[in-house]
């Protein structure tokens, strides 16, 4: 067998750096841990805004190109004034996000040329939960569900394979999928 | 005590290197804890058969010639099999010698056991891969109350009581396991994370005579693309039994086993499991079409198409929703399948490299002299199956009879008299 030359393929991805870093980083583990920040500040009601602005890794801190802000809200069912996306929905646009982004990546490893690629999520939940109705209720999503629409130079089986290697390497996958420690504290 | 080789371990790497050996004139010794095919004596289940058919059980000079070639080898005709070819082969054994410690000396080894030591220039570690059980840490956190084994102890259901049994991890061992807990009447659970589902026959063959003839068993660890993963792969999820009964996820459930995903976390009585559960099955289900597809196209390349059964499509894995969270006030014992590693702790620590694993190309450790036999995928595939390690010994005693030569050559001809006289 010989190595596989990916045909020219073009999704957007700088592969050939990815490859890199992957070199780098197996030489270097120490450079491989990363922390990532974000801080909050209430605004008003159950409204709030996040703002990331750098992180920790490859041994030094990051500054992000600009700072980035999420506004969260509840919607108006619930009585708050919507000026954000739920929390549980930025969880799923993260899931998404994250996913979407090992799309492509794969993709452009396996030197397949993406034309679309959609997804539409849904995450569902029993507020019986986090209203304290029912004990026997979890909190969070009883289920979520990715549904990926995509075109490309592949065949369908590839595809799925190209989807399924995404969630075996998305950190918000496995953030989702299995425990975390959290330790919440007051300063 | 001198000698030029020490092989240590008595299973089919070290009987195979110890022919080859035998074959070139070299002198040496191969040393055994125990007896010959000591981990097949007390390291395996009594229904443990072999996952290959028996006309794979080839060694050097040597091969499986009963009546039942497609029949898979229980674990006492195993022994058999390889006591015959260690008699057959005149192999110079050591029983019942434990090896304590192997020291460099630059150039050539001492090694140190409980009978004395031997002084050598080259040592084969041919211990295999599977000297102790990979346990997670999550184990020490169950409740005290719950017996925990792990595959190496399991022998048969007998061992256990009538309450329920987790096993944890779903590759040969624990598929295997489950499905015998199972049968034994006990209430069984398997967590399944990452694993390899093949059918045990497709179109009319055993999956391995297809991996055989594909050429895939022979493809080399250099020419892989990621050999690091390629050595990673968990064994194959398969049963060797008389009747070459399919086992995978939905003959389990058809049982009545219950899956759930990788045990993640234990929180007092309860475990988490991974909600990934549905990816796992779902890339095992992909990656078994690929292989099927690639049998598929051998198969029409070489104009079997007419001989054998159409291609057909597995069963998708399907066993509807797992839940992500689990009750251990129910279980009563968990059997750990969640694989198994070498141990090297004798080995001068010169051997290995910063994370503190032997450092070898091919089993030509960075170590000079020092050669390993019978890891996963060492040289080829095949490795660590019956019929990988005579091509593997062949290889690496090529390279030991240069290492050998250069060592008579360049050191003091004394060492080299002592060498003859001992040929």
């Amino acid at each position: 067998m010989t190595d596989t030359e990916s045909p020219a393929v073009d999704n957007g991805v700088n592969i050939e750096a990815l490859r890199g870093a992957r070199q780098a980083l197996t030489d270097a583990p120490g450079a491989a841990q990363f922390t990532w920040r974000a801080s909050n500040h209430w605004v008003s009601g159950t409204h709030s805004s996040t703002t990331i602005t750098d992180f920790f890794g490859l041994g030094q801190d990051n500054m992000h190109r600009v700072v980035h802000t999420i506004e969260a809200d509840h919607p108006q069912v619930f009585a708050s004034q919507d000026n954000g996306a739920a929390p549980p929905e930025i969880v799923l646009a993260a899931l998404a996000s994250c996913l979407t982004a090992g799309v492509a990546t794969v993709a452009s490893h396996r030197g397949t040329q993406l034309r679309s690629v959609t997804a539409t999520i849904e995450g569902t939940m029993d507020l019986q939960g986090i209203l304290g109705i029912d004990a026997d209720v979890r909190n969070g999503f009883d289920t979520i569900k990715v549904v990926y629409t995509i075109d490309a130079d592949a065949s369908r089986a590839d595809i799925e394979a190209i989807v399924a290697q995404s969630q075996k390497r998305s950190a918000v996958f496995d953030i989702l999928a299995n425990p975390t420690t959290i330790q919440v504290t007051v300063a | 005590m001198r000698t030029s080789v020490v092989v240590i371990g008595a299973g089919q790497a070290g009987l195979a290197m110890s022919h080859h050996l035998t074959n070139r004139s070299i002198d040496h010794v191969v040393l055994d804890r125990g007896e010959v095919a000591q981990s097949w004596r007390v390291e395996r289940w009594d229904s443990l058969r072999l996952l290959t058919p028996n006309w794979m059980s080839r060694l050097p000079g040597y091969r499986y010639v009963g009546p039942d070639p497609d029949g898979f080898m229980t674990n006492l005709e195993t022994i058999e099999f390889l006591e015959r070819y260690s008699r057959r082969s005149a192999a110079p054994i050591r029983c019942h010698v434990t090896v304590e410690q192997v020291r460099a000396r630059h150039p050539g080894f001492d090694v140190v056991t409980d009978q004395g030591v031997w002084r050598c220039d080259v040592v084969v570690a041919a211990t295999g891969s599977s000297s102790e059980p990979r346990v997670p840490s999550l184990a020490a956190e169950l409740p005290l109350r719950i017996r925990q084994l792990t595959a190496l102890q399991y022998r048969n259901p007998r061992q256990f009581g009538d309450g329920e049994v987790l096993v944890v991890g779903a590759s040969a061992s624990g598929a295997q396991i489950a499905d015998e807990l199972q049968r034994s009447g006990r209430a069984t659970t398997l967590a399944v994370g990452d694993h390899v589902r093949l059918p045990r026959t497709y179109r009319g063959r055993d999956i391995h005579w297809w991996m055989d003839a594909i050429g895939q068993l022979d493809e080399r660890y250099d020419e892989v693309d990621d050999i690091v993963r390629a050595r990673r792969l968990p064994s194959l999820q398969l049963v060797g039994s008389p009747d070459r009964r399919q086992l995978d996820l939905n003959t389990l459930v058809a049982r009545g086993v219950s899956i759930v995903g990788k045990v993640m976390g234990v929180n007092g009585e309860k475990s988490q499991c991974s909600g990934a559960l549905a990816n796992v099955v779902a890339s095992a289900d992909l990656k078994q079409r690929r292989q099927l597809t690639r049998i598929d196209d051998f198969a029409s390349a070489h104009g079997l198409d007419e001989a054998i059964p159409p291609p057909m499509e597995p069963q998708p894995t399907n066993f509807g929703t797992a839940p992500t969270e689990l009750d251990l006030a129910r279980f009563e014992t968990v059997v750990w399948a969640t694989g198994y590693r070498p141990t090297y702790r004798w080995l001068d620590r010169a051997a290995f490299d910063h994370r503190n694993r032997v450092e070898h190309d091919g089993g030509v450790c960075a170590l000079d002299g020092l050669y390993l036999m019978g890891m996963p995928f060492m040289r080829r595939r095949k490795s660590s199956f019956i019929d990988g390690v005579g091509s593997d010994a062949a290889e690496l005693v090529s390279h030991l009879h240069a290492h050998l030569d250069r060592r008579t050559r360049h050191v003091d001809t004394g060492a080299g008299a002592r060498q003859l006289l001992h040929d």
